[in-house]
């Protein structure tokens, strides 16, 4: 299975560099800046929310193109025969996916301390929960993009079904984000973000080979 | 040998649609089955369901010893199918979907290069996004995907289809290696001629069902 994964994994990165679509999810943070106003204190007060709105706006986007590789209906049928492990399949993709969010993350982190003015040092010690975050997303992403791949209205349904199930991931980022910047620790924020990362990865690995199964 | 492939009053549905409605096939390992039929007879989803991509909901059938009823998945790496769809990755290029396919059924990668050089697909062909190829430069991957990875059963659908003169005459050459080299070839086709030529035997599928079932060139000439 952690061949296959690493396999899938190098596959989409590869895909996913000659896109470069990503590093565009880097204008939302912009505009968020330039809606918040000049003021340092409004900036400061909302980096932890826009950083999570961000990176979920990314998500969806990044989830949906992971889909995609795997759906044209020739990519589909090849891939089946390849015999590659469902789970290890699974597992390639989301690990993809959180590289890909996890460099974002970093890009977005620079742009908190440029344009937001936030405490780099305090920044740094969120790293661990925002990793947490950022590894349920993937999975999340992942499993919904495989839930809607291959329907006509893939690029419809898939923000309508993985928003909520995104939606305890974005609260927990956001308080465990700004509980670190405003000089406390993750404390619970992280356990909760952990336990979520695990039971969407545990429940991706299960579900991905029936899901790619026609019924 | 023994069947390779076996199927008894065979269904396979799409969607709610039953694209196979009761199809009785024998196929010997070894030899080259050719399915023809109008447009719609069923004959593509005869493939899938020998590939294992199609579950069967009637019927009974065993394809290289796996059950169709069991678990596909060993009977799938067994299989190699040229479709009409472009195989693998349009964003990869040519070399780098064989050398993820062979990665990913454990064989070397070198196998790749010399599959890509025999059908034509080389220099900067073998080396631009996939989905760039032309039709018939596509299918040419698909068949160095089948040579590379050597499958025990071929599915060939509509193999000819897209090809130049020159392309045909070498998929012809590869379904009779392969046949030689004990490999089982099933292939559609809309062309009698062509078909019966490269055949052992040849059905006639019709409305999802063996309408008619006889003897091709190649046990003629043998």
């Amino acid at each position: 299975m952690w061949r296959d994964a690493v396999l899938v994994c190098a596959k989409d990165l590869r895909i996913e560099l000659r896109a470069r679509v990503l590093l565009w999810q880097v204008l939302p943070l912009v505009l968020f800046a330039l809606a918040l106003g000049p003021s340092l204190v409004a900036l400061r007060h909302g980096a932890p929310g826009m950083l999570w709105l961000a990176l979920l706006l990314a998500t969806v986007l990044a989830a949906g193109r992971s889909a995609q590789i795997e759906s044209p209906e020739g990519t589909r049928a090849s891939v089946r025969l390849l015999g590659l492990d469902p789970g290890g399949v699974f597992l390639g993709k989301a690990l993809a996916l959180f590289v890909e969010l996890a460099v974002l993350t970093a890009v977005l982190a620079v742009g908190l301390l440029v344009g937001f003015h936030v405490d780099g040092v305090r920044l740094a010690l969120a790293a661990p929960l925002c990793a947490c975050a950022v590894a349920a997303l993937a999975a999340v992403g992942t499993l919904y993009g495989a839930v809607v791949a291959g329907t006509d209205v893939a690029g419809t349904l898939l923000p309508l079904l993985v928003l909520p199930a995104l939606a305890p991931v974005l609260i927990a980022g956001e308080r465990g984000t700004a509980a670190v910047l405003q000089g406390g620790g993750p404390g619970r924020w992280a356990v909760v973000l952990g336990v979520m990362a695990v039971v969407y990865v545990a429940v991706g690995v299960v579900l991905y080979g029936p899901l790619e199964e026609p019924s | 040998m023994g069947p390779a492939v076996s199927l008894r009053s065979a269904v396979a549905l799409l969607g709610r649609f039953p694209a196979l409605a009761g199809v009785d096939l024998d196929v010997e390992a070894g030899s080259v089955l050719a399915v023809l039929g109008p447009n719609g007879a069923g004959k593509t989803s005869l493939l899938c369901l020998l590939a294992g991509l199609l579950p069967l909901r009637a019927g009974t059938g065993t394809v290289l010893g796996c059950d169709l009823r069991g678990d596909r998945r060993a009977l799938r790496q067994q299989v190699g199918l040229l479709g009409h769809h472009l195989a693998l990755y349009p964003d990869l290029s040519a070399t780098e979907n064989l050398a993820f396919a062979l990665r990913a059924a454990r064989r070397p990668v070198t196998d790749g290069v010399g599959a890509l050089e025999r059908v034509g697909l080389v220099g900067r062909l073998a080396d631009v996004p996939s989905r760039t190829l032309s039709a018939g430069q596509q299918r040419r991957m698909g068949l160095a995907w089948l040579l590379a990875r050597r499958p025990a059963l071929w599915l060939l659908d509509e193999p000819a289809a897209g090809l130049d003169v020159e392309a045909r005459a070498l998929c012809e050459e590869l379904v009779g290696e392969a046949a030689r080299s004990g490999a089982t070839v099933a292939l559609t086709s809309h062309d009698h001629a062509a078909a019966a030529g490269v055949a052992d035997h040849v059905v006639h599928l019709s409305g999802g069902i063996v309408t008619s079932a006889r003897a091709g060139e190649r046990v003629r000439v043998a």
